[in-house]
């Protein structure tokens, strides 16, 4: 067993296992966009990145990656961290605007506007699901092909896949894909309305009343005055 | 047999060769370097061999091709020995003279010296001229003086000797305590302390080890890899051999970008000749170790020169790379501990071992120890290689060495380290250069390109042409590199163009800093470099853009207005014949441009012989 402290409190954690295992199993929470557990990590995301101070230098580190050792820091939320993630996070949602996994974690992350002009693609290369039809189907029928901006995802030569069984895996496990966010009314603009987790009327009895939207958001609405 | 088998059998062979080789002996060397290849050093050469064997002289001339001498500026050059005396911008036509006057008669040419452009007068030797007199080059020595592909001239100049001192009265911790104790650290950029480096593979268990040279250099404007795998590729196999026998490795690539065709065909020819001799293969030095290498050739990505995508590469996987929270000595290619240092670094190990660390660790400053090679380009009137120690002073680089900017116009900045290092300016032309100055002043000591940039230079335009270098070649993995770099173009482009706004410049910093801080890799952590270092240096010039729509150096097309000075045109219509979009009227005397049809390409404005054309 390895002591670390995380967040300033001292815990116990299994020899081999991640910052983000271990974060996870106490409760804390990271947000991952190219993480699964039964995958092997990755590491491009960078949304998982975590501060570690161990005794020499205090560096950010991707918590997926990143095996615990004896005695380090690690500090899950600092302002650095958070300032980051939510830049990373406005730089994908400013490139695929639909995705309701990215507009979820805007709303809880609290970031409410994107400043960069807004694209409008359906990939945001996290490659969960190369490593889903590699490693876990067996297959291998997809990967990365070209570099930089001209990166993406495809089947060799961009053929119909021989060895592809239609087995849908990389869809099952796409976080952009799937259910597209319907509460952005104009293209472009951020949602904010998901994962509202204590509902307004709650809190303020009286003056507003909440209803479900159709995507199953809480919605605030002011209360009409009879 | 070929063989060597013992430290006294080199050293008979060395013997042997300088015996054989008088020094007495006439011998031309020509330089047939990238530089002075493209300007025909090898038809030269063969000229020389011909009109020799024509002329049917009785002393006997050796003509010798040798690598890069660095001082490509004045190509193709040659250096006549035994009296050194050195000829520049040498043409076809200037051999048979040459051949009749210099070799048989001992003339010198004038019109083939140089001339130094600051006292005028004619420099004769090639230590003498002003380029190389501030100069050390000790990884660079040999360059000039040997041929690369002939293993015996290395020989002859105590190559392979620092193998043999090694390999029979070394052991490895002696070696790598003398590598320690040098200083050396890693001249791929980095700066890691190569011995320590070397200390942790050598301890990590394993029976399987592997070393690899990087010669995958690919920012543009750099060629100092290129140079010492063309001129000089025996000192980086001699230097692998050494590390491999300390560390424990008994295989060794060479990862060369396939854009280096000469470099490819020279290292290649040396390791075979280095297998003839027993330097490669089973029982070198009749030692029980047993080491070899293989060169693989780079795809062309520029990430591939970061070392964990190199080592992919290597494996036949797709070049990005991983994180390195476990370092790749303890796991590297194929899992197993691997060492992994750039060609420069190599090469500096054979010095290292002849001449002991004491001698190494003078050279330098307290913490960057040897000499730094830099790839001198842009607007300077020396462009080349130049090597100088650590620690000295960017303006003597710059104007000592580099003998200032072009056509006397004035220094605006120079960029170190390639499309990932940092704009310098002015003020700071007193730097020291070693890897702690330049970190500090918003650069790094990178891959050694250094480029030179003259007032005409627009700081903005400079890092949009950056930060299009690297959106294509950012591998693409992680979002930061990926993303962020394509957005910074993006807001950079819109400076560039009138379209900033004012809070364009602090999203931009932002950017920088959050892509500096959450990038996987190397490229991404120094990406936004030039972004930050021009708006630390330069925040002035972007202001210009956003608030004023004026760039002062007159290079962004959209903010730019061409016009014709009324006196001082001539009316001569040469503007008028070249000018692709007719956009110039010759009405009345003089001429005037449409700015409405005008394209900005600035071909007039070259075409104009009395500098009536200004940009506004």
């Amino acid at each position: 067993m390895v002591i670390l402290t995380m967040n300033g409190v001292r815990v116990q954690a299994e020899e081999g296992s991640t910052l983000l295992e271990v974060a996870r199993f106490y409760g804390i929470d990271i947000p991952t966009l190219c993480y699964h557990d039964e995958l092997t990590p990755y590491g491009a995301c960078r949304l998982c990145m975590v501060e570690v101070d161990d005794g020499r230098r205090t560096r950010l580190v991707a918590s997926c990656l990143y095996l615990v050792r004896e005695g380090i820091k690690v500090k899950t939320h600092t302002e650095r961290v958070m300032k980051g993630r939510k830049l990373i996070l406005e730089l994908l949602i400013a490139r695929c605007p639909n995705s309701k996994t990215l507009q979820d974690l805007a709303s809880k992350m609290g970031l409410d506007k994107v400043r960069f002009k807004m694209e409008n693609k359906d990939c945001i290369l996290c490659g969960l699901c190369l490593r889903m039809c590699a490693e876990q189907m067996g297959s291998g029928a997809i990967g990365f092909v070209g570099r930089g901006q001209k990166r993406e995802v495809v089947t060799p030569f961009r053929e119909a896949s021989e060895i592809c069984r239609n087995c849908g895996a990389c869809m099952y496990i796409c976080p952009v894909v799937e259910t597209q966010c319907r509460g952005i009314k104009s293209p472009g603009e951020l949602c904010n309305s998901c994962l509202i987790i204590t509902p307004q009327c709650s809190e303020k009895y009286g003056q507003v009343m909440c209803t479900l939207d159709s995507c199953g958001a809480c919605v605030e609405k002011e209360k009409k005055i009879v | 047999m070929k063989k060597i088998r013992t430290p006294q059998g080199l050293e008979a062979l060395q013997n042997s060769l300088l015996q054989r080789r008088d020094s007495n002996k006439s011998c031309v060397r020509v330089c047939i370097g990238t530089g002075c290849r493209a300007r025909g050093s090898v038809v030269v050469a063969e000229a020389f061999r011909n009109e020799i064997k024509k002329q049917n002289l009785e002393i006997p001339i050796d003509t010798k091709q040798t690598g890069c001498h660095g001082f490509c500026e004045s190509g193709p050059v040659i250096v006549i020995g035994p009296r050194e005396i050195f000829y520049q911008r040498v043409k076809l036509r200037d051999v048979p003279e040459i051949v009749s006057k210099t070799l048989l008669n001992g003339e010198i040419i004038d019109r083939l010296l140089y001339v130094d452009p600051t006292t005028g007068q004619k420099v004769l030797y090639e230590h003498e001229v002003p380029f190389y007199e501030k100069q050390r080059r000790q990884i660079l020595a040999n360059n000039g003086r040997i041929d690369p592909t002939d293993i015996l001239d290395y020989i002859a100049v105590g190559g392979y000797q620092a193998l043999a001192k090694a390999i029979t009265t070394m052991s490895c911790d002696e070696i790598i305590g003398t590598v320690e104790k040098s200083g050396l650290r890693g001249l791929g950029g980095a700066g890691f302390p190569t011995g320590r480096k070397w200390r942790v593979c050598h301890k990590v268990p394993g029976d399987v080890k592997f070393v690899i040279g990087n010669g995958d250099e690919g920012d543009p404007g750099a060629f100092s890899d290129r140079s010492l795998m063309e001129a000089n590729p025996h000192s980086i196999l001699e230097g692998m051999i050494i590390g491999a026998y300390a560390i424990g490795a008994n295989q060794g690539y060479l990862y060369v970008r396939a854009e280096y065709p000469l470099a490819l065909k020279h290292l290649q020819i040396a390791i075979d000749q280095a297998r003839e001799y027993g330097f490669l293969g089973s029982k070198i030095f009749s030692s029980g170790f047993d080491f070899d290498i293989k060169i693989i050739q780079g795809g062309g990505a520029f990430v591939c020169g970061e070392s964990s995508a190199l080592v992919a590469s290597i494996e036949g996987k797709v070049g990005e790379p991983r994180a390195k929270y476990i370092h790749t000595v303890e796991r590297g290619l194929w899992n197993e501990p691997t060492n992994l240092n750039n060609v420069k670094t190599w090469a500096s190990v054979p010095l290292i071992i002849n001449n002991g660390a004491d001698w190494y660790a003078k050279i330098g400053t307290e913490k960057s120890k040897g000499t730094a090679i830099f790839s001198l380009v842009g607007k300077v009137n020396n462009t080349g290689l130049v090597e100088v120690p650590m620690g000295t002073q960017l303006k003597e680089i710059i104007y000592d060495i580099g003998g200032g900017i072009l056509e006397g116009k004035k220094f605006k900045a120079v960029q170190t380290g390639g499309p990932s290092g940092g704009c310098i300016p002015e003020e700071l032309l007193d730097l020291s250069v070693d890897f702690e100055r330049l970190t500090e002043a918003g650069s790094m000591m990178g891959s050694g390109g250094m480029i030179v940039m003259d007032e005409d230079t627009c700081m903005v335009d400079v890092a949009r042409y950056f930060l299009d270098f690297l959106q294509y070649e950012s591998c693409g993995k992680c979002v930061p590199c990926r993303e962020g770099i394509k957005r910074m173009l993006e807001i950079v482009t819109n400076i560039a163009a009138g379209r900033g706004k004012k809070e364009d410049m602090d999203l931009l910093q932002e950017l920088a800093e959050t892509i500096k801080d959450f990038s996987l890799c190397g490229l991404g952590k120094t990406a936004p470099n030039t972004v930050l270092s021009t708006l630390r240096y330069f925040r002035e010039e972007y202001e210009t853009h956003v608030r004023d729509k004026k760039c002062p150096a007159g290079i962004c097309k959209d903010l730019i207005e061409y016009f014709i000075l009324e006196d001082k045109c001539t009316g001569c219509g040469a503007c008028l014949k070249l000018c692709p979009q007719q956009a110039i009227d010759a009405y009345g005397l003089t001429h005037t441009i449409d700015p409405a049809k005008c394209i900005k390409c600035g071909i007039c404005r070259d075409a104009c012989s009395f500098e009536a054309i200004m940009v506004k």
